[in-house]
């Protein structure tokens, strides 16, 4: 249903158990984080079929991997600060190298972990994780996309890292939407302006485009779920519709989202493109509103970019 | 109506799959000057390469090819296969060798070895080569595979065991212990973990660079069965292997002690080959000793 606050995670772990009734081969992994992850709904369940590995992530990873080689699908779960930083290198090595059937599914991605602070918020995950041959990326904007995006990408062979918020927002999409991997379906039509973001955090960019009508300013969201492959296609369609991009993203501007995009448009369509997000600075403890307010993802901060991107369009 | 399968067809249907191992000691004994000859040929071809740690591991590789492994290379995805994981992947040449040995493929194949478009990659790379299980590289990674590779099996009630070589430097790695955990906490009995304790790595003695003894102590303590053998006798490593095959309560972990650079009179203990091809004259003098042994 649209507009019910949901968790993600919560989703995640239903996604899992709706797979693991269909796959008896499928395992999943997690690294002493299955509470908060979601994965014990599925440990839950499938008992002989869930490994935590400990405070260990780097093993998980590289296990992960082994049990991928006997042709099972493994989903690997932790935060995400955990699994992209410190992970890495076993991420790499051992599963995108050989593409490996390994989904890695990360929570508390981003700026909106809260009171756990900088330690615990990952921002450069994207960056990371784009950078590496093989790897898909999928970032879904809320508990039902989740769903259904899980459900999809264990279709697909091949690793993954699929990034979800700790926090809970708001449902902008329905279980029964039509999810396809690799589109950028828009979630609101308007003709001034565009935001192109990724994840829950455009639930803010759409609230704004819906306070800024009252200013007569028309603007579109796009909701980039599928990071990689990149639909060039889809990102040069909007830039030549609107001659300028806003993106927005729980991430450093300086790797993610935004920066994508604007390698794309340059190769195809150049325009502007101003990014919204973590002006690569590292955050700090608060609360998720708190955090985005303090980080460059304010009301304001968006209508600003809003306005800027039309002005500097002309 | 059924066919009704009496005794006489059953046996018939269990026909024997795989290679056929050679238990003649010393048969293997002249394997492993092969496999050492196609280490030295492959490295010097190559430019670069590991000679030091290949040579180390040479004996322990035939064995496990021509005698201990059930394998098949006609078909290297067998599903009863036992797999085989070089966790310290630089020393590869000596995998290759094997593979090639056994006819996974090619001798010729293996001159290609670090060639652009080669299959031989430097370090193994399981989408490039038939034989390869796992691809590693990067320390400390192989033996996590072959740890969720074995509690795979195992999940699968297969009968199949998973090897893996672990480099005594690699045991510096804080994954090998985190694997090691994960393996006695789940009790992968089905995997068997061989240490090249060959007792050099890159910059030197691992007891200068970073002691990693008491070895035997760690894993004990770390829930294995713990066994000991020489890496470079053929007999103790054939009997060994096959006792630790026979009595696996636990993961189990054979250190072996071996002789860096070993087979090659001027390469043994020599650090200085850990990661260097031997020139034309080292070459010549090399494979001249090789041939003097047989």
């Amino acid at each position: 249903m649209k507009g019910v606050v949901e968790s993600p995670r919560k989703a995640y772990g239903e996604a899992l158990i709706a797979l693991g009734g269909s796959d008896p081969d499928m395992v999943v992994m997690d690294a002493d984080l299955s509470t908060s992850t979601k994965t014990a709904m599925f440990a839950k369940k499938f008992n002989d079929r869930f490994f935590n590995a400990g405070i260990a992530e780097q093993n998980m990873m590289a296990m992960a991997a082994g049990l991928s080689i006997d042709t099972r699908t493994v989903f690997v779960s932790t935060f995400a600060i955990f699994a992209a930083g410190r992970a890495y290198d076993q991420i790499r090595q051992s599963i995108a190298y050989s593409s490996l059937n390994v989904k890695i599914v990360a929570t508390h991605g981003g700026i909106t972990v809260g009171g756990d602070g900088a330690s615990h918020e990952m921002i450069e995950d994207i960056g990371l994780m784009y950078g590496l041959p093989n790897m898909k990326i999928f970032i879904p904007v809320d508990s039902n996309e989740t769903y259904n995006g899980i459900i999809s990408i264990a279709k697909i062979k091949g690793p993954f890292y699929v990034r979800l918020s700790r926090m809970e927002t708001e449902t902008i999409t329905e279980r029964e939407t039509e999810f396809k991997i690799n589109e950028i379906p828009v979630l609101r039509e308007g003709s001034d302006a565009v935001i192109v973001g990724t994840g829950q955090v455009l639930k803010r960019a759409l609230d704004v485009a819906e306070s800024l009508k009252k200013q007569n300013i028309d603007v579109a969201v796009y909701n980039m779920h599928t990071i990689k492959p990149v639909n060039r296609e889809e990102i040069e369609r909007i830039a030549r519709k609107y001659g300028v991009i806003v993106t927005i993203e729980e991430h450093n501007i300086n790797t993610g989202v935004g920066a994508i995009i604007s390698s794309v448009t340059s190769d195809v369509y150049p325009v502007h493109v101003v990014k919204l997000g973590i002006h690569d600075i590292f955050g700090e403890s608060g609360e998720a509103d708190e955090l985005m307010d303090k980080y460059g993802l304010s009301v304001k901060d968006i209508e600003e970019g809003v306005k800027y991107a039309m002005k500097i369009r002309g | 109506m059924k066919p009704v399968l009496t005794e006489l067809d059953g046996d018939i249907s269990l026909e024997k799959k795989g290679f056929e191992k050679i238990c003649d000691i010393e048969l293997l004994k002249r394997k492993a000057v092969d496999i050492r000859r196609d280490i030295i040929k492959m490295i010097y071809l190559a430019g670069s390469g590991h000679l030091g740690g290949s040579l180390s591991i040479a004996d322990i590789v035939t064995a496990l090819y021509f005698n201990i492994l059930n394998h098949d290379p006609s078909d290297p995805l067998w599903v009863e296969r036992d797999r085989f994981i070089l966790s310290k992947g630089h020393a590869v040449p000596a995998q290759y060798a094997a593979l090639a040995e056994t006819g996974y493929f090619s001798k010729e194949k293996l001159w290609t070895l670090r060639k652009l478009g080669s299959d031989l990659q430097g370090h193994p790379a399981m989408h490039k080569l038939a034989g390869i299980e796992a691809s590693t590289g990067s320390l400390g990674q192989g033996i996590s595979i072959a740890v969720g590779l074995a509690l795979s099996l195992k999940m699968r009630k297969s009968n199949s065991m998973v090897f893996t070589i672990v480099g005594d430097g690699e045991c510096q790695s804080g994954e090998v212990w985190e694997a090691a955990m994960a393996a006695a906490h789940y009790n992968v009995n089905n995997l068997i973990v061989i240490v090249d304790r060959n007792g050099l790595q890159i910059d030197g003695e691992t007891e200068k660079i970073m002691s990693v003894e008491p070895l035997s102590e760690k894993w004990k303590a770390f829930g294995w069965d713990v066994t000991h053998m020489n890496g470079n006798n053929m007999e103790d490593i054939v009997k060994t292997t096959s006792n630790v095959l026979q009595n696996r309560e636990k993961p189990s972990v054979i250190i072996a002690k071996t002789i860096k650079g070993k087979g090659i009179s001027f390469m043994e203990n020599n650090v200085s080959f850990h990661g260097k091809p031997p020139t034309a004259s080292e070459y010549e003098r090399a494979i001249k000793e090789l041939g003097d042994i047989l």
